[in-house]
């Protein structure tokens, strides 16, 4: 199946998401464990997707430049750097290691 | 034609005196920065985008059809791994499930009626909902949502297309650091969601589960599992009822965040907010 389908589908579920919760009664999703599970399913798929992007490759794991990337992105994020400051410091970490010689 | 200046004169004033009324409104203030902070990381998602293997139209149409930042770095962040396109897909629409949530907040919050819901929802995401919900006044918590939203819609999609076109021409993503670029964006999602114990112990646990499943499964599906995970903590333990429901930039400054009274619909700042808080900082 084409990556379009994948996408498009993503797009119509999205908004799916977001129409129900005008148009489902308020009583149904009153239940607070319908808020907890999105809320923490949010931190988990979040938290997972930072790892994979810093050490999966395919299905190896791998310590390379992009290590460096998660550490200057902590550093800059514990000084309240700004989002797109945080995103340009984990490039240029990684950028440097690399040219420094560590894949 | 004499007469028309007279009768423009007028029309233009009180145009001009609308618009000085809206930017004289806290909430569209709160908005319009808001709008031009999230917007500017659009850059960033589409230079990621393209190199992640995605085409400029591709990545326009995440901006312009998915609209949710969290979930369109999330597609692509799987497609950037390997992983495939029904992967992707349901990493995106998980991480879509709180938009309901926000949903849900809004249509008690501000009721609106008709075609409103239809494009209020595609515009429902943290910035809009955290906007909308710190207001108390019900005419600005409408201003907030509307000036947010559709400020961020239109930026978030101009600055998805600069990245994309400036990421398209940049080569070797590798070279720019890039991947390490994916990195940092999560993180940075991520980080405003840590405010305690708990959150971070998720995070520890699904990132453990994540590293575990790695070798032993497909790319893309240790984070399906990573959110089965999640589902189950959230689901058997008792906490904050808004975890991770906080915006990725929080338009009203870290003490704002969650002050009650915000109306009754509102789950931000119900449940041990003020203490789980207070005792972190």
């Amino acid at each position: 199946m084409s990556l379009w389908f994948w996408l498009l589908l993503a797009c119509v579920l999205a908004y799916a998401w977001k129409l129900v919760g005008y148009f489902v009664p308020a009583r149904l999703l009153e239940d607070p464990r319908t808020s907890r599970v999105a809320g923490t399913m949010t931190i988990g798929l979040l938290a997972s997707l930072t790892v994979v992007n810093a050490v999966a490759s395919g299905q190896a794991l791998a310590a390379d430049a992009r290590l460096g990337a998660l550490a200057a992105a902590a550093v800059a994020l514990a000084l309240r750097a700004p989002f797109l400051v945080v995103v340009i410091a984990g490039a240029g970490a990684a950028a440097l290691l690399r040219f420094l010689g560590w894949n | 034609m004499g007469l028309e200046p007279a009768e423009t004169g007028p029309r233009r004033a009180s145009l001009a005196g609308q618009a000085v009324k809206l930017l004289a409104s806290p909430a569209v203030r709160v908005g319009i920065s808001i709008s031009i902070a999230t917007g500017l990381y659009g850059v960033s998602f589409g230079a990621l985008s393209v190199t992640s293997g995605l085409s400029v139209l591709q990545t326009m149409a995440l901006s312009l059809l998915l609209f949710s930042g969290g979930s369109q770095f999330a597609f692509i962040g799987v497609v950037g791994g390997g992983g495939s396109g029904i992967a992707a897909m349901s990493a995106a629409t998980l991480l879509g499930m709180r938009n309901g949530i926000y949903g849900m907040q809004l249509n008690a919050l501000l009721r609106p009626g008709g075609w409103r819901k239809y494009v209020g929802a595609q515009l429902t995401i943290d910035e809009s909902t955290a906007t909308s919900t710190g207001q108390e006044d019900p005419a600005e918590q409408r201003r907030g949502f509307w000036a947010a939203g559709i400020g961020i819609y239109v930026l978030w999609n101009l600055f998805t297309a600069i990245g994309a076109i400036a990421g398209s021409g940049l080569g070797d993503p590798k070279q720019w650091g890039l991947d390490g670029a994916a990195v940092a964006a999560f993180l940075a999602l991520l980080w405003p969601r840590l405010k305690g114990r708990e959150p971070i112990a998720i995070a520890v646990v699904c990132a453990a589960a994540t590293v575990l499943a790695v070798p032993f499964v497909p790319a893309g599906v240790p984070i399906l599992v990573a959110a089965v995970v999640a589902a189950l903590a959230g689901w058997f333990s008792h906490g904050r009822r808004d975890e991770g429901l906080e915006p990725d930039i929080e338009p009203y400054g870290e003490h704002h965040h969650g002050r009650p009274g915000a109306g009754s619909a509102d789950l931000r700042g119900q449940q041990g907010d003020g203490t789980q808080r207070g005792a972190d900082t």
